[in-house]
């Protein structure tokens, strides 16, 4: 059996699913920071998968800029996470409510 | 585009990766689990033709960024959290929903393409071609990239200068 491209949008449709729910339904918030790192990675595997299937090296240059900007990402967000929990002491995105009135 | 058996393996990894990924309550379990998917996404960069992003993923992405995540969960002792069931009631509910119509969209998008047939041709992706492309072509995006990290590295000076003076 042969594998094609759309084994590979299945699969990295999947991975992005899993991930959309680890952010719909978690509530620490690291954990949902994982999330969208999973959901980043299904994207750059369907580029690299384009890449190999159109033979243009050019998707997997993308993929460099799509790591880029989740290692910026990422940095930021903990940083951000930190600080939250030196205010609230906690990072249950529940009871992280500072913004109400 | 490499072996289906090789595919289905593999696919089979990483998929129960991400949901253990998921429904994990230990906090570093789920890193754990992470790094596990994106060692397994590695390989699959290595049978589409991509060995050196393969290495950068699993320097990058396994070893840099989730090493920060494994760091930072430690440094709060933020390890027991709430699990799936510690959502709010219908969350789930609406969540698999939202899930599943995400999915069907997708499965409805995939029977409006044609099958297509693969390139005969192989890309040249050799570290060095990539770096030709990168700054050939992609100069500027590289540059903007460049500026990104700055804003990133002042904005975490910021945010840490004023966790110190709080103190």
């Amino acid at each position: 059996m042969q594998v094609t491209i759309e084994w590979y949008i299945a699969l990295s449709t999947i991975l992005f699913t899993i991930g959309a729910l680890g952010v719909l339904v978690r509530r620490n918030a690291i954990i949902i920071f994982m999330s969208v790192e999973l959901m980043l990675n299904s994207a750059n595997l369907l580029l690299v998968a384009f890449a190999q299937q159109l033979a243009d090296a050019h998707g997997q240059v993308l993929v460099f800029f799509v790591m880029t900007v989740a290692a910026a990402e990422v940095a930021i967000g903990l940083a951000l996470i930190v600080v939250i929990f030196r205010t609230k002491n906690t990072i249950d995105i529940g009871e992280i409510n500072l913004l109400k009135g | 585009m490499g072996n289906a058996i090789l595919f289905l393996i593999l696919a089979v990894i990483a998929i129960g990766a991400a949901i253990l990924m998921l429904v994990s309550k230990n906090a570093v379990h789920s890193a754990l689990y992470l790094i596990l998917n994106f060692a397994v996404i590695a390989v699959y960069y290595i049978l589409l033709n991509a060995p050196f992003l393969a290495m950068v993923q699993i320097t990058v992405y396994a070893g840099a960024i989730m090493v920060l995540f494994l760091f930072v969960i430690m440094l709060l002792g933020a390890e027991e959290s709430s699990g799936v069931l510690g959502t709010r009631r219908g969350q789930l509910t609406t969540a698999l929903l939202l899930g599943a119509v995400l999915i069907g969209s997708f499965v409805a998008a995939l029977g409006q393409i044609g099958g297509s047939a693969a390139s005969s041709s192989v890309a040249d992706t050799t570290p060095r071609n990539l770096a030709i492309i990168l700054f050939e072509s992609y100069v500027f995006p590289f540059e903007v990239t460049g500026v990104l990290l700055l804003v990133a590295v002042v904005g975490l000076y910021v945010m840490s200068s004023r966790l110190v003076k709080k103190d």
